[in-house]
């Protein structure tokens, strides 16, 4: 049912897309002044600089393709709308970027449209990718310019109708894309501007964390407030470090060190975010860290969440899971909840093991696994999957005994939620 | 008098700055082992480091040789092991806890953890055997010693060992593996679950046996009695006979 609706939506979007596309089509986007010639772009520098923008944008791991050719595409991208594989942007005539201009680049980056002005599917981050200075989108494209050419030809559109059409996306675009560079606020240090250009733009943090709706927009919620991650199943938590925000209590310090090293006193990174800190948050530079923490610890505080009202009698659940925490977890994370600093992380109020759908806590139950291996923790220590030694029943247990103990006060979690993850594709 | 009262004063100071470096000491020893109370001492050991690996494969590597589900990793050379993580992170390896776990390994970590388990030293345990026939045993026996030339399928032992307990640093044993492990994994080279660099010859191998032929060789080889040495043989001691991507510049190929 509910996808009847979504696919009448779309419908009626698109219809009114096409018309507004049409409008849109006699008026081409003006072209910017200061054209950008092909000897600029050999500048060593200006590509040096491409390089290191390319990795705070994260570029190589959607356009890599899982031990494939690094920039060659065709790692497939899992939407609730269908599947779509990261084109070649290698500097190949046939299959990558090698006949496109700067113009074309920065119509794509910033305007969020391709080399024939087709509109360009949301799943590249345009959304924040737009907030990026055209100085900085020359250097990533000097960057990519002066890459091996790799051949690798395009994998097909894996979306349902109406999704495939993609004039319906001149609705969405309208809907949820505000088109423009970023705009220092005067107000704020140099170091609050860099940090919020680096979050809102090239980092495309705000693509994760930020909740999502229907029609796979998420331009009416307030930024960086946490979000499911609606295709690969996991909880990107709320960033801000104020009174209720999912990083409260979290120093300029621990957030760098997470971003630098895969983890902090305060929590690991795992999962989608583990991918991020090994790619890209690691090669950042000590000044750029500190820019981001200085802005995320300015984003406000959160309304107070009202207690959960559980119709769950827990009493049996939280006594089974005190007795599974004390076999296989207290251990590394303490019967105190805190974990042991720069090896195991603390669960007693970590954001990921309160965030409010208990995605991430199951998950990791059952997965287990490493932190990324980064310079500042090149041998991390692991965690066990549970998954072969623990019932679902027994899962649940756990884990809500985890997210109702010491200062923690989440949601319980049913064991039909653990079953559900149990089947979720780890990728 | 002064002398005597400055003598005193400073006994006493000296007296007092013993006790409370005392007090202080004591607050420590108490402070640190209400620490320790907390979090037990983490060794700083690789064995503590990998309890991802070592929750299903064991500390020592030595798997579940009862089921067969999770691989014996104990002994088996240390390239090949480092090769196995490699292509779990590349996709050539399909098994979804695998991939998630060595994700964001890096080459040298994966080495170090592959030395590890290469260097146990773990008593091989028996697996439960199939009932096969006894024609069936012989053809593997057969398929192991000898190949069968007219299906271009070379024998066993030419590449892993007159022995079959492997070749440093990049072939595994095959003797001492339950039966559902090998038969399994000849059956993933052909649903292309398991691959290896190209060209790869176990592809090819496992392309050119029969069902049956994978059941006979499993079979032999899982009930095969163990040599007394099972460590693998030393490099370069065998001439493949197929052309190996994994095998490029070591031990040739034809």
């Amino acid at each position: 049912m509910k996808r009847v609706i979504g696919i009448i939506i779309v419908l009626l979007l698109a219809i009114g897309g096409w018309w507004l596309w049409r409008e849109a089509a006699r008026a081409p986007t003006p072209s910017p002044s200061g054209a950008v010639d092909a000897t600029e772009l050999k500048d060593p520098a200006l590509i040096a600089r491409g390089e290191y923008l390319s990795q705070v944008g994260d570029c190589a791991s959607c356009h890599t393709a899982q031990g494939g050719a690094r920039f060659a595409g065709g790692r497939v991208l899992s939407t609730p709308f269908g599947n779509i594989a990261a084109p070649n942007i290698t500097p190949d005539r046939e299959t990558g970027l090698g006949e496109w201009s700067f113009e074309d680049f920065w119509q794509a980056l910033h305007v969020g449209k391709g080399r024939h002005g087709e509109l360009l599917y949301p799943v590249f981050s345009y959304t924040s990718f737009t907030k990026v200075s055209r100085e900085d989108a020359r250097a990533i494209f000097a960057y990519l310019q002066s890459l091996p050419p790799v051949h690798q030809p395009a994998k097909p559109l894996g979306l349902d109708f109406p999704y495939s059409v993609r004039n319906s996306l001149s609705a969405w675009r309208a809907l949820y894309f505000r088109e423009g560079e970023f705009q220092p606020d005067p107000g704020k240090s140099d170091a609050w501007n860099r940090g919020a250009y680096l979050v809102q733009g090239l980092g495309h943090c705000n693509e994760c964390h930020a909740p999502r709706d229907a029609l796979g927009g998420s331009q009416a919620s307030p930024t960086l407030v946490g979000g499911q991650m609606p295709a690969q199943n996991w909880y990107a938590p709320d960033l801000s470090t104020q009174a209720n925000g999912g990083l409260a209590g979290w120093s300029a310090q621990d957030i760098v060190d997470l971003l630098r090293t895969g983890q902090s006193a305060r929590g690991t990174a795992f999962g989608p975010m583990a991918e991020v800190v090994a790619q890209s948050t690691q090669h950042m530079h000590e000044d750029d860290l500190q820019a981001i923490a200085t802005y995320l610890q300015s984003l406000p505080p959160r309304a107070a969440r009202t207690a959960e009202q559980s119709p769950i009698d827990t009493r049996q659940m939280m006594a089974q899971g005190a007795k599974i925490y004390e076999q296989r977890c207290a251990d590394c994370h303490g019967a105190d909840g805190n974990g042991v600093p720069g090896i195991y992380p603390p669960l007693n109020g970590n954001s990921s093991v309160n965030e409010p759908s208990g995605t991430n806590a199951v998950r990791v139950v059952l997965l287990g696994g490493f932190p990324p291996v980064t310079k500042g923790n090149p041998r991390p220590y692991s965690m066990p999957p549970f998954a072969q030694q623990l019932s679902d029943a027994d899962v649940a247990a756990v884990v809500t005994y985890i997210r109702r103990s010491w200062s923690n006060q989440a949601s319980p979690i049913l064991e039909r939620d653990v079953s559900k993850y149990r089947h979720t594709s780890v990728d | 008098m002064k002398g005597l009262i400055a003598k005193q004063w400073q006994g006493r100071c000296a007296m007092g700055r013993r006790l409370s470096s005392l007090i202080l000491a004591l607050a420590f020893m108490m402070a640190s082992h209400a620490e320790e109370a907390a979090h037990p001492d983490i060794p700083d050991t690789l064995q503590q480091r990998i309890a991802s690996c070592t929750s299903c494969h064991g500390v020592h590597g030595e798997g579940t040789p009862e089921t067969g589900f999770f691989p014996r990793l104990a002994g088996k050379p240390a390239g090949y092991l480092a090769r196995q993580l490699q292509y779990f992170q590349s996709g050539l390896r399909k098994y979804g806890p695998m991939e998630y776990t060595v994700r964001e390994l890096s080459p040298d970590y994966m080495r170090e953890i592959a030395e590890y388990f290469a260097a146990q030293e773990v008593p091989y345990a028996r697996s439960p055997m199939p009932r096969l026939p006894a024609e069936a045993l012989s053809r593997g026996e057969q398929l192991v010693i000898h190949g069968d030339p007219a299906r271009q399928v070379p024998a066993c032992a030419a590449c892993h060992g007159s022995q079959l307990t492997g070749v440093q640093p990049n072939i595994p044993g095959l003797v001492g593996l339950p039966y559902d492990y090998i038969s399994s994994q000849l059956g993933s080279w052909r649903t292309q679950t398991r691959a290896m660099a190209a060209p790869d010859c176990m592809a090819q191998i496992a392309n050119r046996l029969s069902a049956e032929d994978i059941s006979a060789v499993s079979a032999w080889l899982a009930g095969r009695e163990l040599p007394a040495d099972m460590h693998a043989q030393a490099p370069g001691s065998v001439t493949p006979p197929l052309h190996c991507g994994v095998l490029e510049g070591q031990e040739g190929g034809a």
